[in-house]
């Protein structure tokens, strides 16, 4: 479970995040939407402790993620991330990329890590592709790829950057449908997206950020399909459009 | 009355050799320390603030612009009068390697500088420490990226090397002028030497462009 309680971010005199308080149960779907810099990369760094906070905690299966004694490149095998640009190794190959981590952050062995690689290549639809480099991939295939790379380290949650919005629209159905069979098969996500039509068919819950502020959360039957707030209605209605 | 000079012989192989070997160890060690401590400066330079890297930029300055013939004659003449002379291949490899180190720290900072911060996020992000990105994408990514740049030092530093003569190291340059000297014979002697540094640099130089046209692929 992902516990945030009273959350704020600044950069220098930018509050960015001004409380912000969310729980994620196991299974969970949570998508996050809003407007630019409302805040929303900015929480999924301050979870897996990228960023760091100024007030409030975060609890990561109980762990407090900001407390000076947890060790952070441990939590972080916890949470896996993609992010909006994609960011394969251009040196590996698809498959060296995959089994990186595994190999020097999980001590495996190289052929177990080449076998956890291949699984979940063929998990996210590159099972064809082990000995491409990734600079000769689209970039719906390479941030499939970076899905795979943070899969492969056996995350109990992962967290998503706007993951198809520097993507073809052609190339984003390719990465949706990806996040769908995690969903499936019960992963526990927050996507931050602007997809609305994506969040509300796949999310328990949808949080609406505005300013650095949750303006509306809830089920997505309330949340997107009939928002109370004045703001969401103007985002929706702008974004729908 | 017979020639004060002598004409070149068979004989002198062994003494152009010794030239050659010369002129190929220093070079290579300068190439070699240089690398290496242009490797550190430069990481240090590219993950450093801007004081510290003031600091480390003005020595290299000074390194890069103070032509390296009055670099090596002030050594190893302020070594001398510190009372500690040393051999001119020891003074010689520390100024050409200092020297090295000064244009190399520059190429690989700039490599390391190339490398996208986002990477080393995701790195992060998989759980690697600071050292495991530091290892697995910053300086491998980074490396790669300047190897032509790197190459074409490494030649200049290999032309360069010739100016350690002046302080008295027999390499080739001195080894050609003190058989020009007694055979009189400037035109065939410099024309070998030229074809040695040719001869070595050139099929550097070639499969740089090679590795280069791979790269950029
Ligand atoms: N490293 C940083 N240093 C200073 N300011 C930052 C930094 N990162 C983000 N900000 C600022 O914090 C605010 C929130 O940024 P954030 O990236 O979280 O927004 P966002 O909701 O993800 O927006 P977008 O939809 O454009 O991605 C913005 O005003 C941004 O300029
Ligand atoms: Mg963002």
């Amino acid at each position: 479970m992902i516990k945030i309680e009273n959350v704020r971010k600044s950069f220098g005199e930018l509050e960015v995040l001004k409380g912000i308080n969310l729980d994620v149960e196991q299974g969970e779907v949570l998508s996050i939407i809003g407007g630019s810099g409302s805040g929303k990369s900015t929480l999924l760094y301050c979870i897996n402790a990228i960023e760091n906070i100024q007030g409030g905690k975060i609890f990561v299966d109980g762990i407090d993620v900001h407390n000076k004694a947890t060790n952070k490149d441990q939590l972080r095998q916890k949470l896996g991330m993609v992010f909006q640009q994609w960011n394969s190794f251009p040196h590996l190959t698809v498959l060296e990329n995959v089994a990186l981590a595994p190999q020097i952050v999980k001590k495996m062995s190289k052929e177990e890590a080449i076998e956890i690689a291949q699984k979940e290549l063929k998990h996210v639809g590159l099972g064809d592709k082990f000995d491409m480099y990734p600079t000769k991939m689209s970039g719906g295939q390479q941030q499939r790829l970076a899905i795979a790379r943070a899969l492969a380290m056996r995350p109990d949650y992962m967290l998503f950057d706007e993951v198809t919005s520097a993507l073809d629209p052609e190339l984003v159905g390719e990465v949706l449908d990806t996040l769908r069979i995690l969903r499936e098969e019960g992963m526990t996500m927050i996507c931050v997206t602007h997809e609305i039509a994506f969040a509300r068919e796949v999310s328990d819950q949808v949080a609406f950020f505005h300013k650095g502020v949750i303006e509306e959360m809830g089920p997505p039957e309330q949340v997107i399909s009939n928002p109370q707030k004045e703001t969401t209605q103007a985002f929706l209605s702008k974004v729908l459009s | 009355m017979g020639s004060l000079f002598t004409p070149l012989s068979w004989s002198d192989t062994g003494f152009i050799l010794t030239g050659v070997w010369n002129t190929i160890l220093i070079s290579g060690l300068s190439i070699f320390v240089g690398s290496v401590l242009g490797v550190i400066v430069g990481f240090a330079r590219a993950e450093s603030n801007k004081y510290v890297n003031f600091l480390f930029g003005s020595v290299l300055d000074v390194l890069r612009s103070v032509p390296l013939i009055i670099q090596l004659v002030l050594f190893s003449t302020f070594m001398g009068v510190m009372g500690s002379p040393l051999p001119p291949f020891v003074a010689g490899t520390i100024i050409l390697s200092l020297y090295t180190m000064a244009f190399m720290a520059e190429v690989f900072r700039g490599g390391f500088e190339s490398v996208n911060n986002s990477m080393i996020i995701a790195g992060r992000s998989l759980g690697m420490t600071y050292w495991q990105t530091i290892r697995h994408v910053r300086f491998p990514i980074g490396l790669r990226s300047v190897f032509p740049a790197w190459l074409g030092v490494a030649l200049s530093v290999i032309k360069d090397s010739a100016l350690v003569s002046v302080i008295g190291y027999v390499e080739l340059l001195r080894t050609s002028d003190q058989l020009i000297s007694r055979t009189q014979q400037p035109l065939e002697i410099l024309i070998g030497v030229g074809l040695f540094y040719f001869l070595i640099s050139y099929p550097l130089s070639v499969y740089g462009r090679r590795i280069e046209r791979k790269h950029a692929l």
